[in-house]
Protein backbone atom coordinates (compact mmCIF):
# COMPACT_ATOMS: atom_id res chain seq x y z
CA UNK A 1 0.00 0.00 0.00
CA UNK A 2 1.25 3.48 -0.72
CA UNK A 3 0.10 6.62 1.05
CA UNK A 4 -1.79 7.86 -1.99
CA UNK A 5 -4.19 4.94 -2.28
CA UNK A 6 -4.68 4.84 1.45
CA UNK A 7 -7.58 6.38 3.29
CA UNK A 8 -6.65 9.62 5.08
CA UNK A 9 -6.93 8.29 8.63
CA UNK A 10 -4.66 5.35 7.78
CA UNK A 11 -2.14 7.66 6.13
CA UNK A 12 -2.25 9.81 9.24
CA UNK A 13 -1.55 6.77 11.41
CA UNK A 14 1.43 5.86 9.26
CA UNK A 15 2.96 9.25 9.83
CA UNK A 16 2.14 9.30 13.54
CA UNK A 17 3.90 5.97 14.10
CA UNK A 18 7.14 7.00 12.45
CA UNK A 19 8.74 8.48 15.54
CA UNK A 20 7.74 5.64 17.89
CA UNK A 21 8.88 3.05 15.35
CA UNK A 22 12.29 4.64 15.33
CA UNK A 23 12.69 5.97 18.87
CA UNK A 24 10.35 3.78 20.93
CA UNK A 25 13.18 2.12 22.85
CA UNK A 26 14.49 5.51 23.93
CA UNK A 27 11.07 6.56 25.22
CA UNK A 28 10.98 3.38 27.27
CA UNK A 29 14.47 4.11 28.59
CA UNK A 30 13.33 7.61 29.51
CA UNK A 31 10.53 6.08 31.53
CA UNK A 32 12.90 3.71 33.26
CA UNK A 33 15.25 6.58 34.12
CA UNK A 34 12.38 8.41 35.73
CA UNK A 35 11.68 5.35 37.82
CA UNK A 36 15.36 5.09 38.75
CA UNK A 37 15.33 8.67 40.01
CA UNK A 38 13.53 7.39 43.07
CA UNK A 39 16.63 5.48 44.04
CA UNK A 40 19.37 7.68 42.59
CA UNK A 41 20.76 8.32 46.04
CA UNK A 42 21.08 4.60 46.64
CA UNK A 43 22.82 4.14 43.30
CA UNK A 44 25.26 6.95 44.01
CA UNK A 45 25.82 5.91 47.61
CA UNK A 46 26.59 2.31 46.72
CA UNK A 47 28.53 3.54 43.70
CA UNK A 48 30.84 5.44 46.05
CA UNK A 49 30.62 3.36 49.20
CA UNK A 50 31.21 0.00 47.67
CA UNK A 51 34.49 0.74 45.82
CA UNK A 52 35.78 2.60 48.85
CA UNK A 53 35.06 -0.34 51.10
CA UNK A 54 36.20 -3.08 48.77
CA UNK A 55 39.35 -1.38 47.57
CA UNK A 56 40.28 -0.55 51.11
CA UNK A 57 39.50 -4.00 52.48
CA UNK A 58 41.04 -5.94 49.61
CA UNK A 59 43.82 -3.62 48.60
CA UNK A 60 44.98 -2.38 51.95
CA UNK A 61 43.65 -4.86 54.49
CA UNK A 62 43.76 -8.19 52.71
CA UNK A 63 46.85 -7.28 50.70
CA UNK A 64 48.85 -6.95 53.89
CA UNK A 65 47.82 -10.52 54.75
CA UNK A 66 48.38 -11.91 51.29
CA UNK A 67 51.63 -10.03 51.55
CA UNK A 68 53.28 -11.44 48.48
CA UNK A 69 52.35 -10.38 44.98
CA UNK A 70 49.99 -12.41 42.87
CA UNK A 71 51.69 -14.19 40.06
CA UNK A 72 49.83 -15.32 36.98
CA UNK A 73 51.47 -16.55 33.81
CA UNK A 74 54.78 -15.22 34.99
CA UNK A 75 53.72 -11.65 35.76
CA UNK A 76 53.60 -10.65 39.40
CA UNK A 77 51.51 -7.67 40.49
CA UNK A 78 50.34 -6.38 43.83
CA UNK A 79 47.13 -7.87 45.14
CA UNK A 80 45.35 -4.55 44.79
CA UNK A 81 46.22 -4.27 41.11
CA UNK A 82 45.24 -7.90 40.60
CA UNK A 83 41.86 -7.62 42.30
CA UNK A 84 40.75 -4.15 41.13
CA UNK A 85 39.56 -5.17 37.60
CA UNK A 86 37.65 -8.04 39.20
CA UNK A 87 35.96 -5.72 41.68
CA UNK A 88 34.99 -3.43 38.85
CA UNK A 89 33.46 -6.26 36.85
CA UNK A 90 31.76 -7.63 39.96
CA UNK A 91 30.09 -4.31 40.68
CA UNK A 92 28.72 -4.18 37.13
CA UNK A 93 27.67 -7.81 37.36
CA UNK A 94 25.79 -7.26 40.60
CA UNK A 95 24.13 -4.06 39.44
CA UNK A 96 22.97 -5.85 36.30
CA UNK A 97 21.62 -8.75 38.35
CA UNK A 98 19.59 -6.28 40.39
CA UNK A 99 18.30 -4.19 37.52
CA UNK A 100 17.38 -7.07 35.24
CA UNK A 101 15.53 -9.12 37.82
CA UNK A 102 12.93 -7.60 40.16
CA UNK A 103 12.25 -4.51 38.02
CA UNK A 104 11.46 -6.81 35.08
CA UNK A 105 9.11 -8.93 37.17
CA UNK A 106 7.56 -5.71 38.39
CA UNK A 107 6.88 -4.45 34.89
CA UNK A 108 5.34 -7.68 33.67
CA UNK A 109 3.43 -8.67 36.74
CA UNK A 110 3.36 -6.77 40.00
CA UNK A 111 2.76 -3.34 38.51
CA UNK A 112 2.27 -4.25 34.86
CA UNK A 113 3.57 -1.07 33.29
CA UNK A 114 4.88 -3.10 30.33
CA UNK A 115 1.29 -4.00 29.53
CA UNK A 116 0.50 -0.30 29.66
CA UNK A 117 3.37 0.55 27.33
CA UNK A 118 2.26 -2.26 25.03
CA UNK A 119 -1.00 -0.44 24.34
CA UNK A 120 0.96 2.51 22.97
CA UNK A 121 2.78 2.45 19.61
CA UNK A 122 5.83 1.02 21.34
CA UNK A 123 6.48 -2.67 20.60
CA UNK A 124 7.40 -5.43 23.08
CA UNK A 125 10.86 -5.58 21.51
CA UNK A 126 11.32 -1.87 22.13
CA UNK A 127 10.22 -2.29 25.73
CA UNK A 128 13.08 -4.76 26.17
CA UNK A 129 15.52 -2.55 24.26
CA UNK A 130 14.56 0.35 26.51
CA UNK A 131 15.40 -1.68 29.58
CA UNK A 132 18.78 -2.58 28.10
CA UNK A 133 19.55 1.04 27.27
CA UNK A 134 18.58 2.34 30.69
CA UNK A 135 20.39 -0.37 32.60
CA UNK A 136 23.51 0.02 30.44
CA UNK A 137 23.65 3.66 31.42
CA UNK A 138 23.03 2.78 35.05
CA UNK A 139 25.86 0.20 35.04
CA UNK A 140 28.16 2.60 33.24
CA UNK A 141 27.61 5.18 35.98
CA UNK A 142 28.34 2.64 38.71
CA UNK A 143 31.41 1.41 36.86
CA UNK A 144 32.60 4.94 36.18
CA UNK A 145 32.51 5.79 39.86
CA UNK A 146 34.28 2.56 40.67
CA UNK A 147 36.97 3.30 38.17
CA UNK A 148 37.61 6.72 39.67
CA UNK A 149 38.29 5.14 43.00
CA UNK A 150 40.53 2.55 41.40
CA UNK A 151 42.58 5.40 40.00
CA UNK A 152 42.67 7.10 43.39
CA UNK A 153 43.94 3.91 45.01
CA UNK A 154 46.59 3.62 42.34
CA UNK A 155 45.16 0.29 41.22
CA UNK A 156 45.42 0.85 37.46
CA UNK A 157 48.99 0.88 36.19
CA UNK A 158 48.29 0.47 32.45
CA UNK A 159 47.42 3.36 30.16
CA UNK A 160 44.51 1.47 28.62
CA UNK A 161 42.91 0.75 31.97
CA UNK A 162 39.81 2.73 31.08
CA UNK A 163 38.92 0.06 28.53
CA UNK A 164 38.08 -2.16 31.50
CA UNK A 165 35.02 0.07 31.93
CA UNK A 166 33.71 -1.33 28.67
CA UNK A 167 34.46 -4.91 29.60
CA UNK A 168 32.73 -4.42 32.95
CA UNK A 169 29.58 -3.07 31.33
CA UNK A 170 29.65 -5.90 28.82
CA UNK A 171 29.98 -8.40 31.65
CA UNK A 172 26.85 -6.99 33.22
CA UNK A 173 24.92 -7.15 29.97
CA UNK A 174 26.08 -10.68 29.13
CA UNK A 175 24.63 -12.01 32.34
CA UNK A 176 21.82 -9.46 32.72
CA UNK A 177 20.08 -9.91 29.40
CA UNK A 178 19.92 -13.68 29.94
CA UNK A 179 18.58 -13.11 33.42
CA UNK A 180 15.99 -10.72 32.00
CA UNK A 181 14.88 -13.33 29.46
CA UNK A 182 14.49 -15.87 32.25
CA UNK A 183 12.59 -13.51 34.54
CA UNK A 184 10.27 -12.56 31.69
CA UNK A 185 9.16 -16.18 31.46
CA UNK A 186 8.14 -16.30 35.11
CA UNK A 187 4.38 -16.14 35.57
CA UNK A 188 4.91 -15.96 39.31
CA UNK A 189 7.91 -15.41 41.48
CA UNK A 190 7.77 -18.03 44.16
CA UNK A 191 11.35 -17.47 45.16
CA UNK A 192 13.04 -18.20 41.83
CA UNK A 193 14.66 -14.78 41.63
CA UNK A 194 16.01 -15.03 45.16
CA UNK A 195 17.40 -18.47 44.26
CA UNK A 196 19.19 -17.03 41.24
CA UNK A 197 20.73 -14.37 43.45
CA UNK A 198 21.85 -16.80 46.10
CA UNK A 199 22.89 -19.80 44.06
CA UNK A 200 24.09 -18.22 40.85
CA UNK A 201 25.08 -14.60 41.36
CA UNK A 202 26.86 -15.07 44.66
CA UNK A 203 28.89 -18.21 43.76
CA UNK A 204 29.80 -16.71 40.42
CA UNK A 205 31.17 -13.58 42.06
CA UNK A 206 33.38 -15.72 44.27
CA UNK A 207 34.49 -18.47 41.87
CA UNK A 208 35.08 -16.62 38.63
CA UNK A 209 38.75 -16.01 39.19
CA UNK A 210 37.92 -12.74 40.85
CA UNK A 211 39.49 -12.52 44.29
CA UNK A 212 41.90 -15.35 43.53
CA UNK A 213 43.08 -16.76 40.19
CA UNK A 214 40.84 -19.36 38.61
CA UNK A 215 43.80 -21.76 38.52
CA UNK A 216 43.67 -21.91 42.32
CA UNK A 217 40.36 -23.72 42.07
CA UNK A 218 40.48 -27.51 41.86
CA UNK A 219 40.53 -28.49 38.18
CA UNK A 220 37.03 -29.96 38.33
CA UNK A 221 35.58 -26.58 39.32
CA UNK A 222 37.41 -24.46 36.79
CA UNK A 223 34.68 -24.85 34.20
CA UNK A 224 32.62 -22.47 36.35
CA UNK A 225 34.99 -19.74 35.29
CA UNK A 226 34.99 -20.68 31.64
CA UNK A 227 31.23 -20.41 31.53
CA UNK A 228 31.02 -17.39 33.77
CA UNK A 229 30.76 -14.04 31.99
CA UNK A 230 32.37 -12.59 35.08
CA UNK A 231 35.58 -14.56 34.54
CA UNK A 232 35.79 -13.48 30.93
CA UNK A 233 35.08 -9.87 31.86
CA UNK A 234 37.56 -9.90 34.72
CA UNK A 235 40.39 -11.40 32.67
CA UNK A 236 39.75 -8.91 29.94
CA UNK A 237 39.89 -6.13 32.52
CA UNK A 238 43.22 -7.45 33.75
CA UNK A 239 44.69 -7.49 30.29
CA UNK A 240 43.90 -3.84 29.68
CA UNK A 241 44.54 -2.71 33.24
CA UNK A 242 48.00 -4.13 33.86
CA UNK A 243 48.90 -6.20 30.83
CA UNK A 244 47.97 -9.56 32.29
CA UNK A 245 49.78 -11.95 29.98
CA UNK A 246 47.45 -14.19 28.02
CA UNK A 247 47.39 -15.24 24.38
CA UNK A 248 45.60 -12.82 22.08
CA UNK A 249 43.15 -15.48 20.94
CA UNK A 250 41.96 -15.86 24.52
CA UNK A 251 41.23 -12.15 24.77
CA UNK A 252 39.27 -12.44 21.57
CA UNK A 253 37.36 -15.37 23.04
CA UNK A 254 36.50 -13.22 26.08
CA UNK A 255 35.06 -10.46 23.93
CA UNK A 256 33.24 -12.85 21.60
CA UNK A 257 31.77 -14.85 24.45
CA UNK A 258 30.48 -11.76 26.25
CA UNK A 259 29.02 -10.35 23.05
CA UNK A 260 27.42 -13.68 22.21
CA UNK A 261 25.71 -14.00 25.59
CA UNK A 262 24.50 -10.41 25.38
CA UNK A 263 23.00 -10.87 21.95
CA UNK A 264 21.43 -14.24 22.77
CA UNK A 265 19.95 -12.99 26.05
CA UNK A 266 18.69 -9.81 24.46
CA UNK A 267 17.02 -11.59 21.55
CA UNK A 268 15.50 -14.20 23.83
CA UNK A 269 14.12 -11.50 26.09
CA UNK A 270 12.56 -9.77 23.11
CA UNK A 271 10.87 -12.97 22.02
CA UNK A 272 9.58 -13.83 25.45
CA UNK A 273 8.23 -10.31 25.88
CA UNK A 274 6.49 -10.39 22.50
CA UNK A 275 4.78 -13.63 23.41
CA UNK A 276 3.92 -12.54 26.91
CA UNK A 277 2.40 -9.20 25.95
CA UNK A 278 0.34 -10.75 23.15
CA UNK A 279 -2.46 -12.31 25.12
CA UNK B 1 -21.83 5.87 4.66
CA UNK B 2 -18.29 6.79 5.72
CA UNK B 3 -15.89 3.88 5.91
CA UNK B 4 -15.97 2.13 9.28
CA UNK B 5 -13.03 2.77 11.61
CA UNK B 6 -13.28 -0.75 12.97
CA UNK B 7 -14.27 -3.70 10.84
CA UNK B 8 -14.32 -7.16 12.42
CA UNK B 9 -15.32 -10.23 10.40
CA UNK B 10 -15.66 -13.67 11.93
CA UNK B 11 -13.16 -12.76 14.58
CA UNK B 12 -11.95 -15.68 16.67
CA UNK B 13 -9.54 -15.83 19.58
CA UNK B 14 -8.62 -19.18 21.01
CA UNK B 15 -6.67 -19.97 24.12
CA UNK B 16 -5.55 -23.54 23.48
CA UNK B 17 -8.86 -25.19 22.52
CA UNK B 18 -11.07 -22.69 24.27
CA UNK B 19 -12.62 -20.01 22.09
CA UNK B 20 -12.81 -16.84 24.20
CA UNK B 21 -14.10 -14.97 21.15
CA UNK B 22 -16.00 -17.18 18.79
CA UNK B 23 -16.84 -15.77 15.40
CA UNK B 24 -17.74 -12.17 16.08
CA UNK B 25 -18.45 -9.63 13.34
CA UNK B 26 -19.19 -5.95 13.76
CA UNK B 27 -18.46 -2.53 12.31
CA UNK B 28 -17.95 0.74 14.09
CA UNK B 29 -18.52 3.96 12.18
CA UNK B 30 -16.41 7.06 12.78
CA UNK B 31 -17.75 9.11 15.66
CA UNK B 32 -20.03 6.34 16.78
CA UNK B 33 -20.09 5.09 20.31
CA UNK B 34 -20.29 1.38 20.41
CA UNK B 35 -20.84 -0.85 23.41
CA UNK B 36 -19.98 -4.46 24.16
CA UNK B 37 -22.28 -5.77 26.79
CA UNK B 38 -21.98 -9.14 28.41
CA UNK B 39 -21.45 -11.12 31.60
CA UNK B 40 -18.09 -12.08 33.11
CA UNK B 41 -16.01 -14.16 30.74
CA UNK B 42 -18.09 -13.23 27.68
CA UNK B 43 -14.97 -12.24 25.76
CA UNK B 44 -15.32 -8.47 25.94
CA UNK B 45 -11.79 -7.74 27.12
CA UNK B 46 -10.36 -10.24 24.68
CA UNK B 47 -12.15 -8.47 21.85
CA UNK B 48 -10.92 -5.11 23.11
CA UNK B 49 -7.32 -6.36 23.18
CA UNK B 50 -7.58 -7.53 19.59
CA UNK B 51 -9.07 -4.21 18.52
CA UNK B 52 -6.32 -2.52 20.52
CA UNK B 53 -3.73 -4.29 18.35
CA UNK B 54 -1.99 -6.00 21.25
CA UNK B 55 -3.53 -9.44 20.98
CA UNK B 56 -3.35 -11.28 17.68
CA UNK B 57 -6.43 -13.01 16.40
CA UNK B 58 -6.67 -16.74 15.82
CA UNK B 59 -8.93 -16.40 12.78
CA UNK B 60 -11.11 -13.93 10.94
CA UNK B 61 -10.26 -10.50 9.67
CA UNK B 62 -9.87 -7.26 11.51
CA UNK B 63 -9.20 -3.83 10.23
CA UNK B 64 -8.71 -0.68 12.28
CA UNK B 65 -8.70 2.56 10.28
CA UNK B 66 -8.33 0.33 7.26
CA UNK B 67 -5.13 -1.25 8.62
CA UNK B 68 -4.48 -4.83 9.65
CA UNK B 69 -3.25 -4.98 13.26
CA UNK B 70 -0.96 -7.92 12.48
CA UNK B 71 1.06 -5.70 10.22
CA UNK B 72 0.41 -2.16 11.42
CA UNK B 73 0.31 -2.52 15.20
CA UNK B 74 2.24 0.65 16.08
CA UNK B 75 0.37 2.66 13.44
CA UNK B 76 -3.01 1.59 14.78
CA UNK B 77 -2.01 2.03 18.41
CA UNK B 78 -0.82 5.56 17.64
CA UNK B 79 -4.46 6.46 16.97
CA UNK B 80 -5.97 4.74 19.98
CA UNK B 81 -6.56 5.67 23.57
CA UNK B 82 -6.82 2.62 25.78
CA UNK B 83 -8.38 2.32 29.20
CA UNK B 84 -7.73 -1.28 30.23
CA UNK B 85 -9.94 -3.15 32.63
CA UNK B 86 -7.16 -3.26 35.23
CA UNK B 87 -5.22 -0.04 35.80
CA UNK B 88 -1.56 -0.32 34.91
CA UNK B 89 -0.27 3.09 35.89
CA UNK B 90 3.30 3.31 37.11
CA UNK B 91 2.82 3.30 40.86
CA UNK B 92 6.34 4.51 41.46
CA UNK B 93 5.84 7.73 39.56
CA UNK B 94 3.75 10.74 40.43
CA UNK B 95 0.34 11.25 38.89
CA UNK B 96 1.33 13.81 36.27
CA UNK B 97 4.58 12.02 35.48
CA UNK B 98 2.53 9.07 34.34
CA UNK B 99 1.02 11.25 31.65
CA UNK B 100 4.41 12.67 30.71
CA UNK B 101 6.09 9.32 30.13
CA UNK B 102 3.05 7.96 28.34
CA UNK B 103 2.81 10.89 25.98
CA UNK B 104 6.39 10.30 24.93
CA UNK B 105 5.50 6.81 23.72
CA UNK B 106 3.59 8.46 20.92
CA UNK B 107 6.63 10.42 19.92
CA UNK B 108 5.06 13.69 20.98
CA UNK B 109 7.33 16.61 21.82
CA UNK B 110 7.94 17.16 25.51
CA UNK B 111 6.36 20.60 25.53
CA UNK B 112 3.16 19.43 23.93
CA UNK B 113 2.94 16.49 26.31
CA UNK B 114 3.47 18.75 29.32
CA UNK B 115 0.74 21.10 28.15
CA UNK B 116 -1.71 18.28 27.52
CA UNK B 117 -0.83 16.67 30.82
CA UNK B 118 -1.90 19.85 32.61
CA UNK B 119 -5.15 20.04 30.67
CA UNK B 120 -5.92 16.39 31.28
CA UNK B 121 -5.18 16.57 34.99
CA UNK B 122 -7.86 19.26 35.11
CA UNK B 123 -10.16 17.25 32.85
CA UNK B 124 -9.88 14.31 35.22
CA UNK B 125 -10.38 16.63 38.20
CA UNK B 126 -7.02 15.69 39.60
CA UNK B 127 -5.55 19.20 39.75
CA UNK B 128 -4.70 18.87 43.40
CA UNK B 129 -3.09 15.45 42.92
CA UNK B 130 -0.50 16.46 40.33
CA UNK B 131 2.40 15.66 42.65
CA UNK B 132 0.79 12.72 44.41
CA UNK B 133 2.37 9.30 44.07
CA UNK B 134 0.01 7.03 42.17
CA UNK B 135 0.28 4.58 45.04
CA UNK B 136 -1.43 7.14 47.27
CA UNK B 137 -4.43 7.79 44.98
CA UNK B 138 -7.82 6.23 45.65
CA UNK B 139 -9.15 3.60 43.27
CA UNK B 140 -11.46 6.09 41.58
CA UNK B 141 -8.69 8.63 41.17
CA UNK B 142 -6.45 6.02 39.56
CA UNK B 143 -9.26 5.22 37.17
CA UNK B 144 -9.60 8.86 36.22
CA UNK B 145 -5.85 9.15 35.78
CA UNK B 146 -5.90 6.10 33.50
CA UNK B 147 -8.58 7.76 31.41
CA UNK B 148 -6.56 10.96 31.28
CA UNK B 149 -3.55 8.95 30.18
CA UNK B 150 -5.56 7.38 27.38
CA UNK B 151 -6.29 10.85 26.02
CA UNK B 152 -2.70 12.11 25.97
CA UNK B 153 -2.34 11.40 22.24
CA UNK B 154 -5.70 12.93 21.34
CA UNK B 155 -6.91 9.57 20.02
CA UNK B 156 -9.25 8.94 17.13
CA UNK B 157 -10.70 5.91 18.86
CA UNK B 158 -11.04 5.50 22.59
CA UNK B 159 -11.27 1.94 23.91
CA UNK B 160 -12.73 1.78 27.39
CA UNK B 161 -12.89 -1.56 29.16
CA UNK B 162 -15.32 -1.11 32.04
CA UNK B 163 -14.34 2.51 32.52
CA UNK B 164 -16.51 3.25 35.51
CA UNK B 165 -16.18 0.07 37.51
CA UNK B 166 -15.10 1.14 40.97
CA UNK B 167 -16.17 4.75 40.62
CA UNK B 168 -18.67 6.32 42.96
CA UNK B 169 -21.95 7.53 41.40
CA UNK B 170 -20.82 11.12 41.23
CA UNK B 171 -17.52 10.27 39.58
CA UNK B 172 -19.38 8.06 37.13
CA UNK B 173 -21.63 10.90 36.10
CA UNK B 174 -18.68 13.22 35.72
CA UNK B 175 -16.99 10.66 33.54
CA UNK B 176 -20.08 10.14 31.43
CA UNK B 177 -20.18 13.86 30.89
CA UNK B 178 -16.52 13.86 29.81
CA UNK B 179 -17.05 10.97 27.45
CA UNK B 180 -20.05 12.68 26.01
CA UNK B 181 -17.99 15.73 25.27
CA UNK B 182 -15.35 13.64 23.53
CA UNK B 183 -18.07 12.05 21.48
CA UNK B 184 -19.31 15.47 20.47
CA UNK B 185 -15.81 16.29 19.29
CA UNK B 186 -15.96 13.28 17.02
CA UNK B 187 -13.98 10.71 19.00
CA UNK B 188 -15.13 7.17 18.36
CA UNK B 189 -15.88 5.36 21.60
CA UNK B 190 -15.82 1.63 22.10
CA UNK B 191 -16.69 0.54 25.58
CA UNK B 192 -17.55 -2.52 27.56
CA UNK B 193 -19.68 -2.35 30.61
CA UNK B 194 -21.81 -4.30 33.03
CA UNK B 195 -23.93 -1.30 33.75
CA UNK B 196 -27.10 -1.05 31.74
CA UNK B 197 -27.61 2.59 32.52
CA UNK B 198 -24.12 3.31 31.29
CA UNK B 199 -24.74 1.54 28.01
CA UNK B 200 -28.06 3.34 27.60
CA UNK B 201 -26.46 6.69 28.38
CA UNK B 202 -23.39 6.42 26.24
CA UNK B 203 -23.89 3.99 23.41
CA UNK B 204 -25.45 4.61 20.04
CA UNK B 205 -25.25 0.94 19.35
CA UNK B 206 -24.68 -2.16 21.39
CA UNK B 207 -23.82 -5.77 20.85
CA UNK B 208 -24.76 -8.22 23.55
CA UNK B 209 -22.04 -10.85 23.84
CA UNK B 210 -22.17 -14.14 25.65
CA UNK B 211 -19.69 -16.99 25.54
CA UNK B 212 -17.74 -15.29 22.81
CA UNK B 213 -20.69 -14.81 20.47
CA UNK B 214 -22.94 -11.92 19.59
CA UNK B 215 -26.47 -12.54 20.81
CA UNK B 216 -28.06 -9.34 19.56
CA UNK B 217 -27.17 -5.99 18.09
CA UNK B 218 -28.92 -2.66 17.89
CA UNK B 219 -29.46 0.68 19.58
CA UNK B 220 -30.51 0.46 23.24
CA UNK B 221 -34.09 1.39 22.37
CA UNK B 222 -34.23 -1.04 19.46
CA UNK B 223 -33.00 -3.85 21.63
CA UNK B 224 -35.50 -3.04 24.33
CA UNK B 225 -38.31 -2.92 21.84
CA UNK B 226 -37.27 -6.13 20.21
CA UNK B 227 -36.46 -8.24 23.22
CA UNK B 228 -38.55 -6.81 25.97
CA UNK B 229 -41.86 -5.10 26.58
CA UNK B 230 -42.44 -1.43 27.25
CA UNK B 231 -42.85 -1.91 30.99
CA UNK B 232 -41.88 -4.42 33.59
CA UNK B 233 -43.79 -5.32 36.71
CA UNK B 234 -41.64 -6.63 39.54
CA UNK B 235 -43.47 -8.51 42.26
CA UNK B 236 -42.17 -10.31 45.34
CA UNK B 237 -43.93 -13.09 47.15
CA UNK B 238 -41.07 -14.25 49.34
CA UNK B 239 -38.27 -16.35 47.95
CA UNK B 240 -39.93 -19.73 48.71
CA UNK B 241 -43.18 -18.82 46.99
CA UNK B 242 -42.02 -17.09 43.80
CA UNK B 243 -41.67 -20.29 41.82
CA UNK B 244 -45.17 -21.54 42.64
CA UNK B 245 -46.93 -18.22 42.24
CA UNK B 246 -45.23 -17.56 38.92
CA UNK B 247 -46.84 -20.64 37.44
CA UNK B 248 -50.25 -19.36 38.47
CA UNK B 249 -49.52 -15.99 36.89
CA UNK B 250 -48.86 -17.48 33.43
CA UNK B 251 -50.67 -15.54 30.77
CA UNK B 252 -50.40 -12.13 32.37
CA UNK B 253 -48.34 -9.85 30.17
CA UNK B 254 -46.15 -11.21 27.37
CA UNK B 255 -44.16 -13.52 29.58
CA UNK B 256 -42.60 -13.71 32.99
CA UNK B 257 -39.20 -14.44 34.42
CA UNK B 258 -38.54 -15.87 37.87
CA UNK B 259 -35.49 -14.59 39.70
CA UNK B 260 -34.47 -15.87 43.12
CA UNK B 261 -35.97 -12.89 44.90
CA UNK B 262 -38.74 -11.70 42.58
CA UNK B 263 -40.86 -12.31 39.52
CA UNK B 264 -40.61 -10.06 36.50
CA UNK B 265 -43.72 -9.72 34.39
CA UNK B 266 -43.19 -8.21 30.96
CA UNK B 267 -46.22 -6.21 29.82
CA UNK B 268 -46.92 -3.11 27.81
CA UNK B 269 -48.85 -1.75 30.77
CA UNK B 270 -47.44 -2.61 34.18
CA UNK B 271 -50.32 -1.28 36.23
CA UNK B 272 -52.83 -3.36 34.29
CA UNK B 273 -50.67 -6.41 34.81
CA UNK B 274 -50.58 -5.72 38.54
CA UNK B 275 -54.40 -5.52 38.51
CA UNK B 276 -54.50 -8.92 36.81
CA UNK B 277 -52.21 -10.38 39.44
CA UNK B 278 -54.43 -9.30 42.33
CA UNK B 279 -57.52 -10.44 40.41
CA UNK B 280 -56.06 -13.94 40.48
CA UNK B 281 -55.96 -13.68 44.24
CA UNK B 282 -52.26 -13.00 44.77
CA UNK B 283 -51.14 -10.05 46.80
CA UNK B 284 -47.41 -9.37 46.40
CA UNK B 285 -45.34 -8.27 49.40
CA UNK B 286 -43.95 -5.48 47.25
CA UNK B 287 -44.55 -4.45 43.68
CA UNK B 288 -42.89 -2.05 41.31
CA UNK B 289 -43.66 -0.94 37.79
CA UNK B 290 -40.71 0.34 35.81
CA UNK B 291 -39.64 0.92 32.25
CA UNK B 292 -37.93 -1.90 30.51
CA UNK B 293 -34.12 -1.71 30.36
CA UNK B 294 -31.20 -3.43 28.74
CA UNK B 295 -30.97 -5.60 31.83
CA UNK B 296 -34.22 -7.19 30.71
CA UNK B 297 -32.91 -7.63 27.20
CA UNK B 298 -29.93 -9.36 28.61
CA UNK B 299 -31.97 -11.63 30.82
CA UNK B 300 -34.12 -12.57 27.88
CA UNK B 301 -31.16 -13.33 25.65
CA UNK B 302 -28.99 -15.26 28.02
CA UNK B 303 -31.34 -16.40 30.73
CA UNK B 304 -28.91 -14.88 33.18
CA UNK B 305 -28.71 -11.74 35.16
CA UNK B 306 -25.89 -9.47 34.02
CA UNK B 307 -24.54 -8.55 37.40
CA UNK B 308 -23.70 -11.74 39.15
N1 LIG C 1 -4.63 -15.09 28.59
C1 LIG C 1 -5.64 -15.96 28.68
N2 LIG C 1 -5.40 -17.29 28.72
C2 LIG C 1 -6.41 -18.18 28.81
N3 LIG C 1 -7.70 -17.84 28.86
C3 LIG C 1 -8.02 -16.54 28.83
C4 LIG C 1 -7.00 -15.54 28.74
N4 LIG C 1 -7.62 -14.34 28.73
C5 LIG C 1 -8.94 -14.58 28.82
N5 LIG C 1 -9.19 -15.90 28.88
C6 LIG C 1 -10.51 -16.54 28.95
O1 LIG C 1 -11.31 -16.03 27.92
C7 LIG C 1 -12.64 -15.80 28.37
C8 LIG C 1 -13.05 -14.38 28.09
O2 LIG C 1 -12.30 -13.52 28.92
P1 LIG C 1 -12.48 -11.95 28.87
O3 LIG C 1 -11.50 -11.38 29.81
O4 LIG C 1 -12.43 -11.51 27.47
O5 LIG C 1 -13.95 -11.79 29.43
P2 LIG C 1 -14.76 -10.45 29.75
O6 LIG C 1 -15.99 -10.47 28.91
O7 LIG C 1 -13.88 -9.28 29.62
O8 LIG C 1 -15.17 -10.69 31.26
P3 LIG C 1 -15.24 -9.66 32.49
O9 LIG C 1 -16.57 -9.03 32.44
O10 LIG C 1 -15.11 -10.54 33.67
O11 LIG C 1 -14.12 -8.71 32.36
C9 LIG C 1 -12.66 -16.18 29.84
O12 LIG C 1 -13.19 -17.46 29.98
C10 LIG C 1 -11.21 -16.17 30.24
O13 LIG C 1 -10.95 -17.12 31.24
MG1 LIG D 1 -13.17 -7.92 30.88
Amino acid sequence: MTATEMRPDAAHALIAARAPRRWGAWYVAEHRFRGMKAYTQTVIATGIGSPLMYLFAMGVGLASLVDANVEQNGLAVSYLVFVAPALLAMAAFEAAAEEFSYPIMLGFKWNPIFTGMGASPVTPGQIIDGQVIAVTVRIAVTSGLYYLFMLLFGAVPGEFGWVSLGSAVLTGLAFGTLLMAYVATLENDSGQIAMVMRFLVLPLTLFSGTVFPLTQLPWFLQWIGWLSPLWHGTELGRVVSYGHPEPAWLSIVHVAYLLLLTVVGWMLARRVAARRLNR
Amino acid sequence: MPEPVIEARNLVKKYKDFAAVDDISFDVAPGESFGLLGPNGAGKSTTMRMVGAVSSRTAGSLSILGLDPDEYGPEIRSQLGVVPQADNLDEELRARENLLVYGRYFGLPRRLVAQRADELMAFAQLDDKVKAKVDDLSGGMKRRLTIARALINDPRILLLDEPTTGLDPQARHVLWDRLFRLKEQGTTLVLTTHYMDEAEQLCDRIVVVDEGRIMAEGSPSQLIRQYSSREVLEVRFGSQNNEVVARELEGIGDRNEVLPDRILIYASNGEEALGAVTERGHTPITSLVRRSSLEDVFLRLTGRSLIE
